[in-house]
């Protein structure tokens, strides 16, 4: 009897333990760019921008090269990075309070560019690292810290829907929403992220990709029941697939 | 029908036991242990239906779970 493997953790993620709650989405979302890193031999290539958030610690887990950047200034810094080395792969990792509320001014201005960079947003619809505040992205009626009644529009307003907000932009030129509750989906995701990155080789422009990501800890759940929370209530408010596609 | 089996970095796994909802054929479950970090681990039964489908590793956030194909050698 001979055993062959068949999957095993990506080469391009390092032993450090994730820092994230058990369950946590951008656990997911790191293995799945360190097996595209892996798959395209892109390790000498790639250079990663990360956030200020619960993804702040991602330079210890990936084994390539990521910069660490001001809150909600991400995009700036992965677009300095492309310009001056421009045959590197750049992306930018934020989650929803970097990039919709102290990072919008940086994402729209780097969209309308049209700098050649991947963006991955992260969206668990509230500020996981400071426990559950409300952020941008949080659903109406949804109880977070600071919104212990439920979200309501008269107060705070309507969830931001970051990719409908980018997609009139001239110089974006893909925009995707996708989640990693199961496996599935989580193919799904690789595949666009790894289209995002196939992009930006190609110099065809700006691309990002938004992915629904649990916060179990925050939504004071299970993480599969967190996943069931994402596949039956949150893809309402925040629909799933393209949102533009130049190609 | 082809067999598999998977191994368990307990150091890594943190008991979200999502690889647990994924199986199709129930070869995952809580375990009693707990590993150095104080979280409960899950394990894997052995119970031969073990298909190395590997959607339990591919939905696992913290790459715990590596997946083997046993080919058996003809004689």
């Amino acid at each position: 009897m001979k055993e062959k493997i068949i999957y095993k953790k990506p080469d391009s993620l390092t032993d450090i333990n994730f820092s994230y709650c058990p369950g946590c989405g951008h656990s997911t979302v790191h293995k799945i760019i360190a097996e595209i890193v892996d798959e395209l031999n892109l390790r000498e290539k790639i250079i990663g921008v990360a956030p200020v958030g619960c993804a702040v610690f991602a330079y210890n887990f990936w084994n390539f090269d990521v910069s660490e950047a001001a809150h909600g200034r991400t995009p700036a810094v992965a677009t300095a990075i492309k310009r001056v080395l421009p045959d590197r792969l750049v992306f930018s990792y934020q989650g929803d309070g970097d990039l919709a509320s102290i990072g919008m001014a940086e994402i729209i201005h780097t969209a309308n560019r049209g700098e050649n960079i991947t963006v991955i947003f992260i969206n668990n619809t509230n500020y996981g690292m400071t426990g559950g505040q409300l952020a941008p992205t949080t659903l109406l009626s949804q109880k977070t810290t600071t919104s212990p009644y439920g979200r309501d529009a008269k107060n705070y307003g309507y969830p931001v829907k970051m990719l409908e907000l980018l997609s009139p932009l001239e110089g974006v030129k893909y925009l995707e929403r996708v989640k990693v509750t199961d496996a599935a989906s989580v193919i799904k995701a690789k595949n666009a992220i790894k289209k995002g990155f196939t992009y930006q080789m190609q110099n065809i422009g700006f691309s990002m990709i938004e992915v629904l990501s649990s916060c179990p800890a925050n939504w004071r759940k299970e993480p599969v029941e967190a996943n069931k929370l994402i596949d039956e209530e949150i893809v309402k408010v925040f629909p799933l697939g393209k949102i533009k596609d130049i190609k | 029908m082809r067999k598999g089996k998977i191994v368990i970095n307990e150091d890594r796994c943190k008991g979200c036991f999502i690889c647990i909802s994924q199986c199709k054929v129930k070869e995952i479950e809580k375990s009693n242990k707990v590993n150095k970090y104080g979280q409960v681990v899950v394990e894997f039964k052995n119970l031969g239906k073990c298909n190395a489908c590997t959607l339990c590793a591919i939905s696992c956030p913290d790459a715990a779970i590596e997946v083997y194909e046993i080919i058996e050698e003809k004689v």
